[in-house]
């Protein structure tokens, strides 16, 4: 595979997300040529996200991210909540070993994604804001570079950061279009509210923040969740709706998620609150399916457009896994420049470093959690029974008491739920998660 | 906090209108024949689209929010939907 003769760079990053911007930074740091090129006016313009960001990888790209970075809130508190139109089943998980070290935080990326494409070109890459990129240039199904409006740009590597829709690398032949069930979208309001409110409503201090994941009414049933995240002085709240359910109930994702947000045990946190910014994202829930191609002569996919993302039930993973595909990329691109030989077979390296890390592994892992997030019986039956079996517990209405156990075949009896059905959901659930 | 509708939500962000270019065309007898028209109205976060009273599919591209919802959703042939020219469309403040 002969090299392009005298390229602009040698590497240039399409979309300045959290993969572009950690895969820009880290080949920056190392002496490279870089040009990270984004479509928004300015970095983070075009970026969005449920907003709760495992950090312990990107605290290994900037050992001084907590301090530095412009993080909202430190999460200790996750409230997972089987919520009813009527009832709320929930555990109140609060941890102080989560916050020492550090293990998620709330971010907003307006704000984060400015500050790390800073970060990038004061290691020395070049940014280039405002562009978007039209395709790849390739010569002899080597990629050699990229094509925005009239101008070409060449560079011995190019990364396809450029998010869900990923369409660097559809036009490029790695991927197709995803199947539905594989696909989700996410529909989000931040909310201001002052600090101290904040804290009050969900029994905080300092720094601490609180996560609250919901499954069940607060999306009509629909396969899915919602979320609500708090920031330092605003919410974080949303849905995310499979594109399968949603089209074949033939829903409106906005009545969706208007249904949520006016849930009478959700409505309450937000009161008072004034809507700063309303947004949306395309969620890839295919996990290890989703990531296909990845390499090709040179260039690799990264991030969200690799179709890295990861929801297991209790953690809903993507900006964690673009860093740790970033980091990958970027030492295999370093070592196919060292070696002056980008072809695919040598950054192939990405793929392997990329396994050989908690992203592949954690895909691995949880390769199964699709299929079981499929099951219908989460989204409605598993937390109407719940709140059955906790009400015929709690309310003494004089009639004479029976067993736990009892109880509960009783309301199962009584739910749409079988035994054989609890218990195949019941042993799916272990393998899956 | 007050309900508000998708018109009221989307003063709140920033866009920089293309004035000279729309960013998606529907293929209206497709969108028709396929179901897609339904489809993208319902699917769609920013209500871009709407269902005219003739069956049509109308278009109001200032509004989008650059998900790719719709072309997920779409039958293939009946949306072309691309991002929007450099530096133009929504710009999030928060993310």
């Amino acid at each position: 595979m002969t090299e392009p003769a005298e390229p602009d760079f040698d590497v240039i990053v399409i979309g300045a997300g959290i993969a572009g911007c950690v895969a820009a930074y880290q080949l920056a740091q190392q002496g490279r040529s870089v040009l990270l090129i984004e479509r928004g006016e300015a970095p983070g313009s075009k970026n969005l996200s449920g907003g709760v960001l495992y950090s312990r990888g990107m605290q290994q790209v900037f050992p001084d991210f907590l301090d530095e970075a412009p993080v909202e809130r430190r999460i200790t508190r996750n409230y997972i909540n089987f919520l009813n139109a009527d009832s709320s089943v929930a555990i109140d998980y609060k941890d102080d070993r989560l916050a020492e070290p550090v293990n998620a935080v709330t971010v907003l990326r307006g704000k984060l994604d400015a500050w790390l494409a800073a970060k990038c070109e004061e290691a020395g890459a070049l940014i280039m804001p405002g562009v978007r990129v039209d395709r790849v240039l390739t010569e002899d199904a080597r990629v050699v570079g990229v094509q925005a409006g009239d101008d070409e740009l060449r560079a011995h590597v190019v990364v396809a950061a450029d998010g869900v829709n990923s369409f660097i690398a559809q036009d490029a032949g790695l991927r197709k279009k995803a199947p539905l069930n594989h696909l989700a979208v996410g529909v989000k309001s931040v909310v201001s509210l002052p600090r101290k409110t904040i804290e009050e409503r969900f029994n905080l201090t300092g720094d601490e923040g609180a996560a609250v994941a919901a499954v069940g009414d607060c999306t009509g049933g629909l396969g899915g969740g919602g979320f609500l995240y708090t920031n330092i002085d605003s919410l974080s709240i949303g849905i995310v709706v499979r594109l399968d359910d949603l089209t074949a109930k033939k829903k409106v994702v906005t009545d969706v998620f208007d249904h949520f947000l006016e849930h009478r045990f959700i409505a309450p946190y937000l009161e008072g609150g004034e809507l700063l910014e309303y947004g949306c994202h395309l969620v890839a829930e295919g996990g290890l399916d989703m990531v296909g191609e990845i390499v090709m002569d040179g260039m690799v996919v990264v991030g969200d457009a690799a179709g890295l993302t990861l929801n297991t039930g209790l953690t809903v993973r993507g900006m964690d896994l673009a860093v740790g595909s970033a980091v990958a990329a970027a030492e295999a691109i370093g070592d196919a420049l060292d070696q002056k030989n980008t072809s695919k077979a040598a950054l192939t390296a990405y793929r392997d470093k990329l396994f050989a890390s908690y992203v592949g592994k954690d895909m691995k892992t949880y390769a199964k959690a699709p299929g079981f997030l499929e099951v219908q019986r989460m989204y409605k039956d598993y937390g109407e029974l719940f709140a059955n079996v906790l009400y015929n517990e709690f309310n003494l209405d004089m009639q004479p008491r029976k067993h736990l156990l009892k109880v509960a075949r009783e309301s199962l009896a009584h739910s749409p739920v079988s035994i054989r059905q609890l218990v195949k959901d019941g042993i799916a659930g272990v393998r899956a998660l | 906090m007050k309900p508000l509708s998708v018109p009221e939500r989307l003063t709140k962000n920033r866009f920089n209108l293309d004035e000279q270019e729309s960013h998606i065309e529907v293929d209206q007898a497709i969108a028709k024949a396929t179901g897609t028209g339904k489809a993208i109205v319902a699917c769609c976060p920013a209500h871009v689209y709407s269902e005219e009273p003739d069956g049509t599919i109308s278009v109001e591209y200032a509004a989008c929010l650059e998900c790719g919802t719709c072309l997920a959703v779409a039958a293939p042939g009946a949306l072309k939907w691309h991002y929007p020219r450099g530096g133009f469309g929504v710009q999030f403040r928060e993310g």
